[in-house]
């Protein structure tokens, strides 16, 4: 029972600050309390949790090879049907914001024939793709909004990875935030590294100056606050994927 | 546990003396029910610890789907799986796998043994099963004579596979709304696809709560038939 109880303290020092801090507090004090029940909140433990996550893998396998169509695109909406507001997040304490935009670049690097340093004009000067689209978060919410800004195969053309090069590292300056992208996804169409939102410039709140969307992701694989993009031959971690949740997390 | 010979409906009367047992479940049928069962707990209590994070249905901004008795309802932790969202989210993730073979190799067993004939409720079977529910009603004082399942049971069983596999798609809806968006729309959209899906644990949980009362109340024979197969209660007779 001790040992149930640890781990669960761990678990809720993990939670997302975006996840309604209040509501899993309140959580975490109930189960707490009820100690007798305390294998209700349970994640498997140090028996089944591996099985789960071994599961959890699987699933995204079946996700990226047998459900994803590199082809099919997410359905596109009117602007008129945006959402009121989008609620965003970000792991640090205060809002993650750049000192001197002029002097912010996108870092490309890893395994590419061509590592590039981009700023935000040179990013503005390629190709450009914009849509309106539905937000699908994990933790159940949707929401409709617009984007703009570079597709990453424009990225991906221009820094020719390499053959043995199968994902990417998407890094931030949000406290260590990052994700990781099988090559497929981020191939995708409407996948894109935006810079504006709903007609405006990104606003800081969901990632200025720059970060990744696509519509065919949950919200949580969508790295915001970006510094670069590194092209790896192995799967990379991430922030919410290193604790439990979903790698691949499509939708 | 049995009943005692006088409370059996006047057409079993031939039954006196020591009633003889008769084989009522095969193995596959007793092990998919206990494996239901077990599974469905799990998908219902991590369901309800996902449905936490986020406990209403609707867009972000639009209105919310009525009626939802639980609007911002946190369920009690005895009732919650997983501890948080992805512990619960890697429960129901697995678990489906193994509600969808369940529920494939029990089907496919009734359709390859012919058995679904004793199970699945046809139109033939809407007189029988108003005299039943005539007989719950107490509009009717003898239970009226059954063979292996009552109409109603065969309703009730027949409509518990359709919601499984109700809850089976609408789930694949919520889990793939891009990559499954003609099975999404089919559901009326993200939003909506979650609330047919939160309302199809309502269901389970129902029919759950009805089955082991009736189980206990009219055919308590029936609970030792579904662990060792074997049956030897009030209403022996096979389709």
């Amino acid at each position: 029972m001790t040992e149930r109880r640890e781990r669960g303290a761990g678990s809720r020092e993990q939670l997302a600050p975006g996840l309604d801090r209040r509501t899993f507090l309140r959580l975490g004090i109930a189960s707490g309390a009820t100690s007798i029940v305390a294998a209700c909140g349970w994640d498997g433990g140090s028996g089944i949790r591996p099985a789960l996550l071994s599961v959890s893998r699987l699933n995204d396998w079946v996700g990226e090879k047998i459900l994803y169509s590199p082809t099919r695109l997410a359905p596109t909406y009117d602007p008129s049907r945006r959402s009121e507001r989008l609620p965003h997040y970000f792991i640090s304490r205060t809002m993650p914001l750049v000192r001197d935009p002029a002097a912010w670049r996108l870092v490309v690097d890893g395994l590419v024939e061509r590592p590039l340093s981009l700023s935000l004009d040179d990013l503005i000067a390629m190709p450009r793709v914009s849509y309106t689209v539905k937000h699908h978060c994990v933790e159940g919410w949707s929401a409709v909004a617009s984007w703009h800004g570079v597709p990453v195969s424009a990225i991906v053309d221009r820094c020719r990875p390499r053959r043995e090069a199968r994902c990417i590292a998407f890094t931030s300056f949000d406290d260590g935030y990052a994700n990781g992208w099988d090559l497929a996804s981020a191939m995708h169409p409407q996948t894109i590294l935006a810079y504006g939102m709903n007609d405006n410039p990104l606003p800081a709140a969901h990632g200025a100056p720059l970060r990744l969307y696509a519509p065919t992701k949950l919200g949580y694989k969508m790295t915001k606050y970006l510094l670069g993009m590194t092209f790896t031959d192995r799967r990379p971690g991430g922030y919410w994927e290193d604790r439990g949740y979903p790698w691949f997390g499509g939708v | 546990m049995d009943p005692p010979a006088a409370a059996a409906p006047p057409e079993r009367t031939i039954h006196h003396g020591p009633r003889l047992p008769v084989k009522r479940h095969h193995g596959l049928v007793r092990a998919t029910h206990w494996l239901a069962f077990a599974v469905i707990v799990g998908m219902v209590s991590s369901g309800l610890q996902i449905y936490g994070a986020y406990a209403r249905f609707g867009e972000r901004g639009g209105p919310h789907y009525q009626p939802n008795p639980f609007q911002d309802t946190t369920f009690p932790a005895w009732a919650r799986l997983g501890g948080w969202l992805a512990g619960a989210l890697n429960w129901h993730f697995t678990l489906m796998w193994v509600l969808i073979a369940v529920g494939l190799v029990y089907v496919l067993y009734l359709a390859g043994s012919g058995e679904w004939r004793a199970l699945v409720f046809r139109p033939r079977d809407l007189p029988g099963a108003l005299e039943m529910a005539k007989y719950y009603l107490r509009l009717r004082a003898d239970h009226p004579p059954q063979g292996k399942h009552n109409p109603l049971q065969k309703l009730a069983y027949s409509s518990i596979v359709l919601v499984g596999a109700l809850a089976v798609l609408s789930g694949f809806a919520i889990y793939k709304p891009v990559q499954l968006a003609w099975l999404t729309t089919l559901f009326g959209g993200f939003q909506l696809a979650r609330y047919w899906h939160f309302w199809t644990v309502w269901i389970f949980v129902g029919f759950l709560v009805t089955h082991v009362v009736l189980v206990f109340v009219v055919d308590p024979a029936s609970l030792r038939a579904m662990v060792t197969g074997w049956y030897r209660g009030r209403f022996p007779s096979h389709d």
